[in-house]
């Protein structure tokens, strides 16, 4: 995928365990103390119980393609269409991202596909967790 | 809500639809909202509650001269205004204002004096989905229809069936944007936006607006116009991030929103005449049949290909051509309320005859939001 200029993320205090994780190259997850549940987007509590009993781990990065779409206007990340995809991970939650090392067609990007994660550093800050097919 | 304890008085849409690059975005809700005020046969200063969104109501209710005693800015995109009619439902019973004025207008075409977008990288979908190239509602709104397809086994043509649809009913109305018929191949072979989404599977863009009023149906008796009560409403929201959505195959905040209507209005599937389902894109009519109740999980799209929402069937839907052919400024659930108010008073351009009871179902902030208002014309 051809890199320009995406919009970076700002993290706020809740998320920055996140980006830090990220940069680290390790997806970084929570899951409750409580009710153990795991989840995802990052947030100081649980957001099934609300206990503030929380815990940061690492996930397995492993997951598998939940569903896309094949963007074709305007670009600000790609000079080619380029999939925006859902991929929902080994522990439950379900993350945005992008499908990389793989043709950006729907042959090439079947339901359910077995992806994992991978890193793209943007800047000093920023690095981006994105998916490809698991073993590329 | 009481059922029919609130009705409509007055409701119009602006002059000028489509292509309106004479009208900033606040007169565009002033020119809907003296249309609706003169359908009502009332001045800025009889109203005393004000509701709308896109602009903020203190805009509103300077620009038209209104004193209000009851204020509502909710906005959760596109089903604002049908959270605005419940409200004002509840506000009316409860005496905190006599007659309320709601008002939608966008220059979603123009962009005459529009609302920025914001550039948002802080917030959660600024962060966690705004980096992975989405491009706005088209490339957003969309992700989670692959995974509908496959779970019930549709295809891209059940999509594109949606649209040809709909286009027969805008056909019959003058004021549509486009109005020619459509095959299924024209909508497959238009320009690629989102596979699979082709242009003909989503919403035009547009300049326009609406404007309604309400006050008791004690009231509404005196008023020019046949009443058009509001018989039962419902809201609710889910996230405002798509890839956040519970099920990707269903909409939590339609379910819950449908069903608290249907609950108030104490009126079964078999009872409704005309249903209104925003379709800001070709894949939530099929969402929103499901969600409400109409069709079972997966059955929707056959449910429309066997001509059951069409022109001559048992549940004429999104009679007015849709978001997909009549107009859609950016916010339409504006539109779908006035052609559900149209088809109770019997003003519609594809007027279905007998019509007593008719569902109006919008989306906001792609699947964030919903509202519900069912409306009758029998008191």
């Amino acid at each position: 995928m051809a890199k320009m200029k995406r919009m970076l993320p700002t993290p706020t205090p809740e998320t920055q365990h996140f980006w830090d994780g990220a940069r680290d190259g390790e997806l970084l997850l929570q899951r409750c103390d409580d009710c153990s549940d795991a989840y995802f987007p990052p947030r100081p509590f649980c957001p099934k119980c609300g206990s503030r009993k929380v815990s940061v781990f690492k996930a397995s990065g492993k997951g598998f393609l939940l569903s896309y779409v094949i963007n074709t206007r305007p670009q600000p990340i790609s000079e080619t269409p380029y999939a925006i995809a859902v991929v929902e991970l080994e522990e439950g939650p379900r993350m945005m991202t992008n499908i990389v090392e793989c043709e950006q067609t729907p042959e090439a990007l079947p339901l359910d596909m077995k992806l994992e994660v991978t890193f793209e550093q943007q800047n000093d800050d920023i690095t981006l967790p994105l998916f490809k097919p698991a073993g590329a | 809500m009481k059922q029919n304890s609130v009705a409509v008085v007055g409701a119009a849409e602006t002059t000028d639809m489509g292509k309106v690059p004479g009208m900033s975005q606040i007169m565009l809700h002033a020119d809907a909202a003296l249309n609706a005020l003169e359908d009502a046969g009332l001045k800025p200063s009889d109203i005393d509650g004000i509701a709308t969104a896109g602009e903020w109501p203190t805009s509103i209710a300077h620009y038209l001269g209104i004193t209000p005693t009851w204020v509502d800015g909710t906005l959760v995109g596109g089903c604002s205004f049908m959270m605005h009619v419940r409200h004002a439902a509840a506000a009316i019973n409860e005496g905190l204002c006599e007659t309320v004025l709601i008002t939608h207008g966008e220059s979603g075409r123009s962009r005459i004096g529009s609302s920025p977008y914001p550039m948002d990288t802080v917030s959660l979908a600024g962060q966690f989905e705004i980096p992975y190239g989405v491009m706005g509602p088209p490339s957003m709104f969309t992700i989670p229809v692959l995974r509908y397809l496959k779970e019930y086994d549709l295809t891209v043509e059940d999509l594109a069936m949606v649209s040809v649809i709909q286009r027969e009913w805008a056909a019959k109305n003058p004021r549509s944007s486009f109005k020619d018929p459509l095959t299924v191949d024209d909508v497959l072979g238009s320009s690629m936006i989102a596979w699979p989404f082709t242009k003909l599977m989503c919403c035009l863009v547009t300049d326009g607006g609406g404007a309604i009023i309400l006050t008791s149906a004690e009231r509404a008796k005196d008023f020019p116009q046949k009443p058009v009560y509001v018989l039962g409403t419902g809201e609710s929201v889910e996230t405002p991030m798509i890839s956040q959505m519970e099920d990707f195959c269903s909409s939590r905040a339609f379910k819950v929103s449908g069903a608290k209507a249907f609950e108030e209005a104490g009126i079964s599937h078999d009872d409704v005449d005309h249903l209104m389902i925003y379709d800001a894109f070709a894949h939530l009519p099929l969402y929103g049949l499901e969600d409400l109740g109409f069709c079972k999980p997966g059955e929707a799209a056959a449910f429309i290909r066997e001509r059951n929402t069409a022109p001559g069937g048992k549940l004429p839907m999104n009679t007015n051509g849709g978001g997909l052919s009549y107009m859609h400024s950016g916010m339409y659930g504006m539109y779908a309320l006035q052609e559900s108010i149209r088809q109770m008073r019997g003003t519609a351009a594809a007027q279905i005859e007998g019509a007593k009871i008719s569902v109006s179902h919008g989306v906001g902030g792609m699947f964030g939001a919903s509202g519900t208002v069912i409306f009758t014309n029998e008191a």
